[in-house]
């Protein structure tokens, strides 16, 4: 078994970046949709194995305890998401929105855009991890710029100009990380990698770390698209392709939350140093209520699950910043959560949006009328993301709230506000949505329901039982993260 | 550490925070590439004096990418660029050069003050071009929110991945993934040039970054 990992952790790196070299090659829509699909599968696969034969940690990659399930559920969504992605673009080539060689361009940059998610997710090196997050940044900005509009256009020039001051605060981070343990572990690459770093992290200069977490946070933040530096996330959700949407709020907000969890393990290994929970709680719930504010005046659908995004990112930032096993472990599975529920609306949104050619919600009605399993779908996801029981979210929500309420009762008080008002905003636009006289085109879809059922099923199945092994080995990772 | 080479390496590092405020006052297209370029080469300059007195030859390679790329084919390609689509006029700013002085001056204090009492264990050059290079991501980055033209937020942004070099030469001894990371800044700045400004213009018939801002979707 020891010969095993090494060679599937390669696999689950070189799969997307050889079948991107290979998308970029071929013309054919219909086989580079399923090539995608296909690599996708291949890399799912792959990291599932890392479960049972995990390799020994390297200076450049690592497989723990705490990074092993989000590269198993990042990989699952981008195999879902390329399956949904097939057609969707099949639909976009239908109707000339996309012209063959932008779609070559797509999937190469689909298929990199995983590797530097996966790359991220494994880096056992800061500078590595930092890399990998900027290579994230640039393929998602070329694909959102993809359709080229004016709005398209905005939005990745926003996107990439955020994006990459983000970028920058958080290698200066990077760097003052590496000079605070420079001076413990010695020069070179010891002094960069996650497992040395935790350990050793006592014994570093606290104001070092202090200001270096300062930088991660808001460098980092950025990508995760916390208040105020979210301008970015609603107009690149939507203004690109939907499979981006789902990728990047599913994923890749989850990979930037990743690397801002490593680095606070070495500030809470640190008893000098600050405490990083106070700064995260203050992001996120500023996060939810700004996101539940704004929701009530979105008018684009993709908008508006964008926003909800960015409300879901602040509940997960504020478990985390709360800290302790309770909290650690309903953030844990609320960004599991979110991250199956949410690429899943977004699959029902991109039918939708292509269905009535708009992604105007006033000029959207009646779903469940005209396309009973895609209306019923986007009720069920809409149910699901706003915490109704017995979905998995509801269990994660309550979990926050609860743990955060016997320690901090006013915080459980705005937070709760701030989710309240986000069932309601998004509940009173799915009524108009999904019920009452239908209205605009019509068109019958002939898409594949089956990445989205699955994602809720999966989110219901949790929520109404969650097996033991798996809440022993979450409650594990929670303890690791301090 | 001899007094001489610590010397000349404040010399440099200062004068990249100097060439910094120089970026933030000019006015004309053509003058920014210029003095971009000058920025580029104080950087490459204070890398390979870094290399030569931290005995690391790999930083050469460092410097001569930043000298190549960033001091000669970034600015002659944006010129080409510039000239090809006519807009070498002046450049718009937000609020005016004075204020832009004084807010730099500030940055540039706040980054001193910030640095140095807390890098007091690492050695004199590690830490005052810690400081310097502070001040010149701040600087980057105020030049990059008082612009609203594209061309001069894309150099805002380099001056800032130059600021960020030098801040990783300071930092004594670290790996060579910096060098990996460096020659992917600066992959994204070409593909910027390449496709973003082609595309602005191909859709607007200007380079005014605030033009953009009609297009905001989804509001009524």
């Amino acid at each position: 078994m020891t010969e095993f990992g090494p060679v599937m952790l390669l696999a689950v790196l070189l799969v997307p970046l050889g079948s991107a070299a290979l998308l970029a090659l071929f013309q054919d829509d219909r086989v580079t949709g399923r090539l995608n699909a296909l690599a996708s599968l291949v890399t799912f696969l792959a990291s599932t194995s890392l479960f049972f034969a995990r390799p020994e940690p390297g200076p450049f990659l690592i497989v723990d305890d705490v990074n092993v399930v989000f590269i198993v559920l990042n990989t699952f969504v981008a195999f879902t998401t390329s399956v949904f992605s097939a057609s969707y673009i099949a639909h976009e080539l239908e109707t000339g929105r996309l012209t063959p060689v932008y779609l070559r361009f797509y999937h190469a940059m689909y298929q990199t855009l995983m590797f530097a998610m996966n790359l991220a997710l494994l880096s056992n090196n800061v500078g590595l991890m930092w890399v990998a997050i900027e290579l994230a940044t640039l393929t998602t900005v070329l694909m959102v710029g993809l359709y080229r509009t004016p709005a398209a256009l905005e939005a990745a020039w926003k996107y990439f100009i955020l994006g990459s001051v983000g970028i920058a605060l958080a290698l200066f981070g990077t760097i003052l990380v590496y000079l605070a343990a420079r001076s413990v572990v010695g020069e070179g690459l010891d002094a960069m990698a996650w497992n040395v770093l935790v350990k050793r992290a006592p014994s570093f200069d606290p104001h070092l770390l202090n200001l270096a977490f300062a930088f991660l946070l808001l460098g980092y933040g950025t990508k995760v698209g916390l208040v105020p530096l979210h301008a970015w996330l609603p107009d690149a959700h939507a203004e690109g392709p939907t499979p981006i949407s789902a990728v990047l709020s599913g994923l890749l907000l989850n990979v930037a939350l990743f690397a801002v969890l490593r680095f606070k393990m070495v500030m809470s290994a640190n008893p000098g140093a600050l405490a990083p929970g106070p700064l995260m709680v203050t992001l996120g719930l500023l996060s939810v209520l700004f996101a539940a504010f704004m929701l009530y005046r979105r008018h684009d659908i993709k908008r508006m699950f964008a926003y909800s995004s960015i409300e879901h990112m602040g509940v997960i930032t504020f478990a985390f910043g709360m800290g302790g096993p309770l909290a650690n472990f309903a953030g844990l599975l609320h960004m599991i959560f979110h991250s199956l529920t949410k690429s899943a609306i977004f699959f029902s949104v991109g039918h939708i949006a292509q269905i009535k050619g708009t992604q105007t919600m006033a000029d959207i009605r009646g779903l469940t009328v005209t396309h009973p399993v895609l209306g019923w779908g986007l009720v069920l996801g809409v149910m699901t993301i706003v915490g109704l029981p017995p979905m998995g979210i509801f269990m994660s929500e309550f979990l926050i709230i609860s743990s955060t309420f016997a320690r901090q009762p006013a915080l459980a008080v705005a937070l709760a506000l701030g989710l309240l008002l986000t069932l309601g905003a998004l509940l009173w636009r799915l009524n108009g949505l999904a019920f009452g006289e239908s209205l605009g085109k019509d068109a019958p879809s002939d898409a594949s329901f089956i990445p989205m059922f699955a994602h809720l099923g999966l989110v219901l199945a949790a929520g109404i039982f969650l097996p033991p092994a798996l809440v022993s080995w979450f409650q594990y990772v929670a303890g690791l993260l301090g | 550490m001899d007094r001489l080479a610590l010397d000349v390496a404040h010399l440099f590092a200062g004068g990249l925070v100097l060439v910094s405020f120089m970026l933030l006052y000019q006015d004309r297209m053509f003058g920014l590439l210029n003095i971009f370029a000058l920025h580029a080469l104080v950087v490459s300059l204070s890398v390979a004096w870094q290399a030569h007195i931290q005995n690391a030859p790999h930083l050469y390679i460092t410097a001569a990418i930043a000298l190549v790329v960033k001091a000669i084919v970034i600015p002659v390609a944006l010129h080409r660029i510039i000239v090809r689509l006519g807009i070498h006029r002046t450049i718009e700013t937000v609020g005016g050069i004075g204020q832009t002085m004084l807010a730099g001056i500030g940055l540039v204090a706040l980054s001193i003050l910030v640095m140095l009492p807390i890098t007091a264990e690492a050695g004199t050059l590690t830490r005052e071009d810690l400081a310097f290079s502070l001040s010149v991501i701040l600087l980057g980055l105020l030049m990059m929110i008082s612009r609203r033209n594209a061309v001069s937020q894309i150099i805002g942004f380099m001056s800032i991945e130059n600021g960020l070099i030098l801040a990783a030469t300071a930092a004594k001894g670290m790996p060579l993934v910096v060098e990996i990371s460096v020659a992917f800044s600066i992959i994204i700045a070409l593909i910027v040039v390449g496709i973003f400004l082609f595309r602005i213009r191909e859709r607007f018939d200007t380079m005014d970054v605030h033009a953009l801002e009609r297009f905001r979707g989804g509001q009524p």
